[in-house]
């Protein structure tokens, strides 16, 4: 990229950064019970101050916010370098079936093995949340090697997300047949589990969630040289002395712990992972990973903050699910952003 | 590097798929050499094994048997890393190029050469903006590549594989998508790539008329997946274009080196003689009308009766001008179709 590119792209990350910050900030503050800024500074900071206040951050909205700005963050990464390989702007962590996969290995973990509480994993340890990320991020990935081997002989698009959809109804099957099996108890805490939400992690849980993003996050990172090459085709790739299969298993084991770490902790989350990189890739008018990673996290970020803020604004303890929120705050922005970049953009988006 | 060292070679080459453990060969027996600032042209029917032949020497693809050394190393031993420093390729496989620039695209070709971050050395850009100004795209530099017309892509990924800095240069089909006027473009370009920069340069096409025109040597695979090679002029009028082109009711002129129907053999024949664009298109003319030409390649048994007519073409002072004389009389006309239709009235 020529300097000025570079340029406007560092004054963006640096915007969103400052976006992402405040509506985490907000995020401390604003809930049911408004906790004054300085509060929240006090509380993180772990001077004296009011001790309501300081334990509503520290117990219930840190553990919250950090969740969502990491959810969001390795969703839409996740959904980016997923759309980069498959060389498919539909591809996703849902649309592919990845969130599938990985509730099966969340059903498998919490309705098979979980313990008898009502809290989706009372009973299990520190080891037990281990266990369910990566149940999760294994199931995503078993999709995820399905799908990519069956890549290999249909090439086209629109097979592609059929094949996902089908895997989809499979993985849904065989959640069926577990929760049939079920104890009602341990299916309600599954149910629940399903309708998406960034607040049922706690502080013991959160170091597994913050590691696995981590871990991913870094892995992806490490690609962006690679996923440009791989963005004009493998064997553009190729030629350029890219290690194709080496390169291309690294970043599937990275999306797919990113998926299913997001997904094992907060529910299958749809729509940030198509949209919150479709959402970068117009702020930014490049196709630069390495701006594009942390764009798209820090736009995944956003929305899964956003979304969290919007779902506790009526107040009186209501909270309203995750998933509609997401769509009905991102849905308008990102089409603004389509319909605002509309003339100047590249033919297939 | 030696200036006689041969950038590529291949001695008895055979190429084909592997299906399972069974080998299923395509072509066999293929050996070739270029050297630096030379350009080789391959050709053949389609599913003649252009493409399969092109992966095979670029590494792309593994040959049946055989060896290809590239700069006098053997490509099998060669790391990707390696490989991509010796051959530069430009294949005919579309993509979105989403929002690069050509910038951004020919960039690319320091892939090989940049660090973990991609980041671009001042070198490296002056590489690319050598490239993109040595292809003819000095101010669309900053365009991005969704914008450019089709020759415009061509040339930027030429651009790209120009800036990878590589030995050898391989164009799978640079002028398919192309038109008339691109495609000479492109071989031009190619050939000022190779005399320029002193690069061994393969392009493959199904220009058959460009490439005998502008390749150094030629590489022709048959129907029948056998390999020539040699200068263009040589297989031309030795035949083996012929063999690989000829379908029913095609045959190659070597005369003209055109393509023309296969007819039966004309039954009248004409002279052509004077101003030598004139008498060209006027030979295109009588051609084209089903005439023979006396004197010409299809001297047959009525040749040694004398032409029926005899054309007289002349560059006068205000334009061409053509005379025909036939045992009735002479005529003279000013434009080739009304020659056309004299000739067509007469026999």
């Amino acid at each position: 990229m020529r300097p000025a590119g570079a340029a406007r792209g560092r004054a963006i990350l640096a915007a969103l950064a400052a976006a992402a910050l405040i509506l985490f900030a907000a995020d401390l503050a604003l809930g049911s019970v408004r906790v004054p800024l300085r509060e929240v500074a006090r509380a993180l900071a772990g001077l004296p101050g009011d001790p309501t206040s300081a334990s509503i951050v520290s117990v219930f909205r840190l553990p919250k916010a950090l969740t969502a700005l990491a959810a969001g963050a390795a969703l839409a990464v996740s959904g980016l370098v997923l759309q980069t390989l498959f060389r498919n702007h539909l591809a996703g962590p849902d649309s592919l079936g990845l969130g599938a996969g990985a509730s099966v290995g969340v059903a498998l973990v919490v309705l098979a093995a979980g313990g008898p509480g009502s809290s989706l994993l009372a009973g299990l340890g520190t080891l037990g949340y281990g266990a369910l990320a990566l149940a999760a991020s294994v199931g995503a990935l078993l999709v995820l090697g399905l799908i990519l081997a069956l890549s290999r002989r249909f090439d086209d698009a629109v097979t592609l997300l059929i094949v996902g959809l089908l895997v989809g109804y499979l993985a849904g099957s065989l959640v069926s047949v577990l929760v049939y099996f079920g104890s009602p108890q341990k299916v309600q805490v599954y149910l629940g589990w399903t309708y998406g939400s960034f607040s049922s992690v706690t502080r013991r849980e959160l170091p597994v969630l913050l590691g696995s993003v981590a871990l991913g996050l870094s892995l992806t990172a490490r690609s962006s040289k690679p996923l440009n090459a791989l963005l004009l085709g493998e064997r553009f790739a190729e030629g350029l002395g890219v290690r194709v299969r080496g390169a291309r298993t690294r970043i599937l084991v990275a999306a797919a712990i990113l998926a299913g770490a997001a997904t094992a902790f907060c529910g299958p989350i749809a729509f940030l992972g198509i949209a919150a990189p479709q959402a970068a890739r117009r702020l930014f008018r490049s196709s630069d990973h390495a701006l594009l990673i942390p764009g798209s996290a820090l736009a995944g970020s956003i929305f899964a903050l956003a979304a969290d803020l919007a779902s506790q604004a009526p107040g009186g303890g209501a909270v309203l699910p995750i998933n509609p929120l997401l769509a009905l705050i991102g849905s308008p922005i990102i089409l603004g952003l389509f319909l605002r970049s509309s003339r100047s953009s590249p033919d297939r988006v | 590097m030696s200036r006689n060292l041969c950038v590529l070679a291949a001695r008895e080459l055979a190429i084909g798929w592997r299906r399972g453990r069974e080998a299923v060969p395509l072509a066999s027996g293929i050996t070739l050499s270029l050297r630096p600032g030379e350009l080789a042209a391959l050709v053949g029917p389609n599913g003649s094994g252009k493409s399969t032949l092109l992966r095979s020497l670029t590494g792309l693809q593994e040959p049946l048997s055989g060896a290809v050394e590239l700069c006098g190393r053997h490509l099998a031993g060669l790391a990707v890393e390696e490989r991509a420093r010796l051959a530069a390729t430009v294949l005919t496989d579309r993509f979105d190029s989403g929002w690069f620039t050509v910038f951004d695209i020919v960039a690319f070709g320091r892939y090989p050469f940049t660090d973990a971050r991609n980041r671009l050395s001042p070198r490296d850009r002056a590489f690319v903006l050598d490239a993109i100004e040595s292809v003819g795209l000095g101010t669309l530099a900053d365009r991005r590549c969704g914008e450019l017309s089709d020759g415009e892509r061509q040339k930027a990924l030429i651009a790209r594989a120009v800036a990878q800095d590589c030995p050898l240069l391989v164009l799978d089909e640079p002028t398919a998508f192309l038109d008339a006027g691109a495609r000479i473009e492109a071989f031009h370009l190619a050939l000022r790539l190779a005399r320029d920069q002193r690069k061994a340069v393969v392009v493959s096409t199904h220009d058959l008329d460009l490439a005998l025109r502008y390749a150094d040597s030629l590489w022709l695979l048959d129907r029948e997946h056998r390999f020539e090679s040699g200068a263009p002029e040589d297989l031309a009028l030795g035949g083996a274009v012929g063999r690989a082109f000829d379908g029913p009711g095609l045959r190659f002129d070597p005369a003209t080196s055109s393509f023309r129907a296969e007819e039966d053999s004309p039954r009248v024949f004409v002279s052509i003689e004077g101003e030598k664009a004139a008498a060209a298109w006027a030979e295109r003319v009588a051609l084209r009308l089903g005439f023979g030409i006396a004197g010409g390649s299809e001297d047959g048994p009525h040749a040694a009766d004398g032409p029926a007519a005899v054309i007289r073409a002349e560059a006068g002072p205000c334009g061409p001008g053509w005379r025909l004389r036939v045992a009735s009389g002479e005529r003279s006309f000013e434009s080739l179709e009304g020659l056309a239709a004299a000739l067509r009235e007469l026999f």
